[in-house]
Order: C-alpha cells, then sequence, then structure tokens
C-alpha cells in the first residue's frame, strides 16, 4: 500500500533509510524542523538547517521516488532561549516560498516554561502573518498532558486560527480527546518506548474512527522505527479493518491536510512521468 | 470504528500477548525488589501501584487513566502564573 509518512526527521536517517522505505511504499514524508541533539549557538546554524530541509532533502528523497516536505521552526526544546529563537524567527520568511514548505513547524512546548510560551505564542503569530499551516509538537511523557492542555488553551483562544489547518501531533490516549473534540487535526508518533505503539493507535482509531487521524514515526536520532507506518498497516490488516480504512489514515489524511498548504505540489505515484 | 470480532475471539487474539507481558511486568517488578528495599520509598513505586490497580478495575479507559498517573496535573491558572511571573 502507499503511504505517507507525516512526520519523520530525515536529516537524522541515512540513505539507505529511504530506500528501505520505498521498498515499503512510502512515497511522501514531510519533515518538521526540530532539536539536533545539542542546542544550535547562532541562527547561521539554523540557515545551514534550513538549506538543508528545503534543498537538499528533496533531492535525497527523490533518488527513491520519494517526495520530501518540510516544515520550519525553532524547536520547543532550543525556544528556552528567546533571544536566539526570535532571531531564527525573523529569518525564516526567507525559505516560505521555497518548494516542497507545508508550513511552520514543529513548534510547541517541551517542559512548559514561560520561555518555551513565549516563543510558542510568536510562532503562532509569525504563521497567522504569513497564512501557514501550523504543526505542533506537544511535551514528552509527565509532560505531555499539561503541555497538551496549555497549547489548546492558547489556540482555542484565537479566534484568527483555522482549526482545520492545524495538525497536533505527538497525541496519546490522554490527550487525543480534546485535540479531535476542538476541531484540530491528531497525529500518532510510533515509538519503540515512550510514545504508542501500532496496536495502541488502532486501538484509538477504533474508538475515535479515522477522521482527521494521521499516523507516524517520528524517525529520528533517537530510538525510533522509520518504518513504524508499515507496522501499522500490518496491525489494522491482522485486526481485520478494511483496507479503504487504512488508506484514508496513511495516505487520504496527510493528502487533505497538507493539500491546504500552497506549496503542497504532490504527485501521484501513478501519474508520476 | 466496529472491532472486528467478538470479546472471546478477541480474548483469543490477545490471551498470549497479555500473558507475556504481565510476566515482562511481573519480572521486572521482582529485579526492582531484588535490588533491594529502597523503591518502596520512592514516589515511582506508588504510580505503579495505582496503575497495577487501575490494570485490574472492570470499569474501560484503562490506558486513559494510566496515562494520567503518570501525568503532571494541568493548572487552568498558568497564564496568570506566567504573568505574575514577569
Amino acid at each position: 500500500m502507499n503511504y505517507i509518512d507525516p512526520h519523520i526527521h530525515m536529516v537524522s536517517r541515512t540513505t539507505d533509510d529511504y530506500e528501505t522505505l520505498a521498498r515499503m511504499g512510502c512515497v511522501a514524508v514531510s519533515e518538521p524542523a526540530f532539536w539536533a541533539g545539542y542546542d544550535r549557538r547562532t541562527v547561521e546554524g539554523f540557515r545551514d538547517y534550513f538549506f538543508q530541509l528545503t534543498e537538499f532533502e528533496s533531492k535525497r528523497a527523490a533518488g527513491y521516488g520519494i517526495q520530501h516536505f518540510t516544515w520550519l521552526c525553532m524547536n520547543a526544546k532550543e525556544a528556552e532561549n528567546v533571544s536566539l529563537s526570535r532571531e531564527v524567527m525573523s529569518i525564516i520568511p526567507d525559505y516560505l516560498d521555497k518548494p516542497g514548505v507545508l508550513g511552520i513547524g514543529e513548534i510547541g512546548l517541551n517542559k512548559n516554561t514561560r520561555n518555551e510560551m513565549t516563543v510558542f505564542q510568536e510562532h503562532v503569530e509569525l504563521a497567522l502573518k504569513t497564512n501557514e499551516q501550523i504543526l505542533i509538537h506537544t511535551p514528552h511523557l509527565e509532560d505531555k498532558y499539561q503541555g497538551t492542555r496549555m497549547i489548546l488553551d492558547v489556540l482555542c483562544a484565537d479566534s484568527r486560527i483555522e482549526r482545520s489547518r492545524v495538525l497536533v501531533d505527538h497525541v496519546e490516549e490522554h490527550t487525543i480527546r480534546p485535540v479531535l473534540e476542538a476541531g484540530f487535526w491528531a497525529g500518532m508518533t510510533l515509538y519503540p518506548v515512550t510514545k504508542c505503539t501500532p496496536d495502541r493507535a488502532v486501538d484509538m482509531i477504533e474508538v475515535y474512527g479515522p477522521e482527521r487521524l494521521m499516523v507516524n514515526s517520528a524517525g529520528d536520532w533517537g530510538p525510533s522505527k522509520p518504518t513504524a507506518v508499515p507496522d501499522f498497516i500490518l496491525a489494522m490488516r491482522r485486526r481485520g479493518h478494511a483496507e479503504e480504512v487504512i488508506r484514508t489514515v496513511v495516505y487520504d489524511n496527510p493528502l487533505k491536510f497538507f493539500g491546504q498548504s500552497r506549496h503542497f505540489n504532490f504527485h501521484p505515484r501513478s501519474v508520476r512521468a | 470504528m466496529p472491532i472486528s470480532g467478538d470479546a472471546r475471539e478477541v480474548l483469543d487474539q490477545e490471551m498470549l500477548r497479555i500473558r507475556a507481558r504481565l510476566l515482562e511486568l511481573g519480572a521486572a517488578l521482582d529485579r526492582v525488589e531484588r535490588a533491594g528495599p529502597q523503591a518502596v520509598d520512592d514516589p515511582r513505586w506508588e504510580q505503579i501501584r495505582e496503575s497495577l490497580e487501575t490494570l485490574a478495575s472492570e470499569r474501560t479507559a484503562r490506558t486513559e487513566r494510566i496515562q494520567l498517573l503518570f501525568s503532571l496535573p494541568y493548572d487552568p491558572q498558568w497564564q496568570e502564573r506566567f504573568s505574575s511571573a514577569l
């Protein structure tokens, strides 16, 4: 089955992973900007990173027939440094018209601090000013519930925000309901230990239905599995779910959400030259 | 969205995996206790105990309730708190 991984950090993965993804049916990936595992010291470091995201990765992916899309921001972890974050946010408009840029993301919270919230809200303002879609990172582990509720407080209080153009990612059993009930898209991240397993993702599909839900691998430099979406497809099949429901989650939903971005110039595999 | 199969069929499918995971859980708890008595005073031990009670309960949404046991509380006054810290 053709599928789209809506959240994967390919800069941290090898070219061999692109080949494996292609073999598994991956036709497109979307890569949010994130923390590199260390704090960058200058805005020039982010210029280099944004160049890699908007120029280099798309070529590497294309070598395996995979379309690469991306999102730009200062990530939530480095957002603790507000002055550097503001410098980074000031250069983001230079890249928003590059091919394949889908919006601002992944913004959000990490430890739910005041500085992180300041930078999150300034990112939201930037997205509104530039009419970009938003991809949101929700915190890890014990911080997730509190941080998700805080993020929803901000978004739901702002009548300018089109909720159908916002994806709240890394939802789990205790955060999925308020996200969907508020009208946002929700992403489930399939991680070996810290987030959601394929079977638990299937459980949430069974409870909430497939509307406005996506699954992703969030494959990065840490423990993660870039082929987690095919694992989800297999789990859905083993539990007897119809192919059209699976396709809705792993292909049609990403197309529908990303299709609201002006730079989502997707070519289905069936019509590619 | 409906689950495929009735409760007996789903239990048939899940039984061996549930058994395996319970054994893994029991083994991990034994491992911690074999290392010494200190864990009993660790607040995480209480979280584990409450989680096990939740698993054994009859109500649904066990996963959501266990997630909340391992979560920091949400403070609806967080905006006032952040403002006053300025």
